[in-house]
């Protein structure tokens, strides 16, 4: 048996990149022993969140890996990507806002997901989404 | 790219989505799905989802446009085999598959669709007495 990375560090430039980032934390979220449920939300918020790196950042890199806090371990997503940057933060995490073609519910919808949610974003210099699921 | 693939039974056609799919391929699948409706003159889609382990907005999407693109080819798309985990992050992601029909599993899924079907052969039986009558028109 393979000692896992401590971090997964995933490319996103290609649609089967946002399988893989899928299937990194799936592996992840098992492994820290979430409920089925709560790896479920994870993994959509982490597919929504891949689909933005690539869609709106044009392509970018995901970290995934096994955190702890207060012995209860946790799975962190980082979602980081070089593109133009989100304008009005507010207005994107509305529901059923969109300047793709999109349904909107990507950003608002990955953060009802997961029990921690940061956005970081400067115009014309990227965004970085980092999301936590802890084991409940 | 993996397709996925499009089986035939009777008037129905079924998709039993089992691989991790990507955007691209759920895209394929739409084309796909849209000609052999027309190809075979299937009166029904049967979608089974009992092996999908995520639903997020892409892909729930697909069904929304799945089902509305069959209606306007006059079939109807039933979604079966929803597992509850994806049930409940569907709900909590805000998607609501307005206008997609459900059921719980293959069978009651294709027991819909037949119902459906029963359904629409009363109409038919109007559209005969009509018949009749048309000659009349035509005279003129």
């Amino acid at each position: 048996m393979s000692v896992p990375e401590p971090v997964d560090e995933l490319p996103i430039n290609t649609g089967d990149d946002v399988v893989r980032v899928r299937q990194a934390v799936r592996a992840r979220a098992s492994a820290a022993r979430l409920s089925l449920v709560d790896q479920t939300k994870l993994i959509t918020a982490a597919s929504e969140l891949a689909r933005n790196t690539l869609v709106h950042g044009g392509s970018g890199v995901a970290r995934v890996e096994t955190v702890q806090r207060d012995g209860r371990p946790g799975v962190k997503a980082v979602f980081t990507d070089d593109g133009p940057g989100i304008v009005d933060v507010e207005k994107a995490l509305t529901d059923g806002y969109t300047t793709g073609s999109g349904l909107g519910l990507g950003l608002g919808g990955s953060r009802r997901l997961v029990d921690e949610f940061v956005l970081e974003t400067a115009v014309g210099q990227g965004t970085t989404v980092t999301v936590i699921k802890w084991m409940r | 790219m993996d397709r996925v693939p499009i089986l035939s039974l009777g008037d129905v056609l079924l998709v039993s989505i089992q691989v991790d799919l990507q955007d691209e391929s759920v895209v394929a699948l739409q084309e796909d799905l849209a000609e052999r409706i027309v190809d075979s003159g299937a009166t029904g889609v049967v979608i089974d989802i009992s092996a999908v382990e995520i639903v997020d907005s892409f892909i729930g999407r697909m069904f929304a446009t799945i089902a509305s693109l069959s209606k306007v080819l006059d079939a109807e798309t039933v979604v079966v085999g929803m597992r509850p985990a994806v049930a409940i992050t569907l709900v909590e992601l805000g998607l609501s598959l307005q206008g997609v029909r459900t059921a719980l599993d293959l069978q009651r899924g294709l027991a819909a669709l037949r119902q459906r079907r029963a359904e629409r052969e009363i109409p038919l039986a109007d559209e005969s007495d009509e018949a009749v009558e048309a000659p009349a028109a035509a005279r003129d």
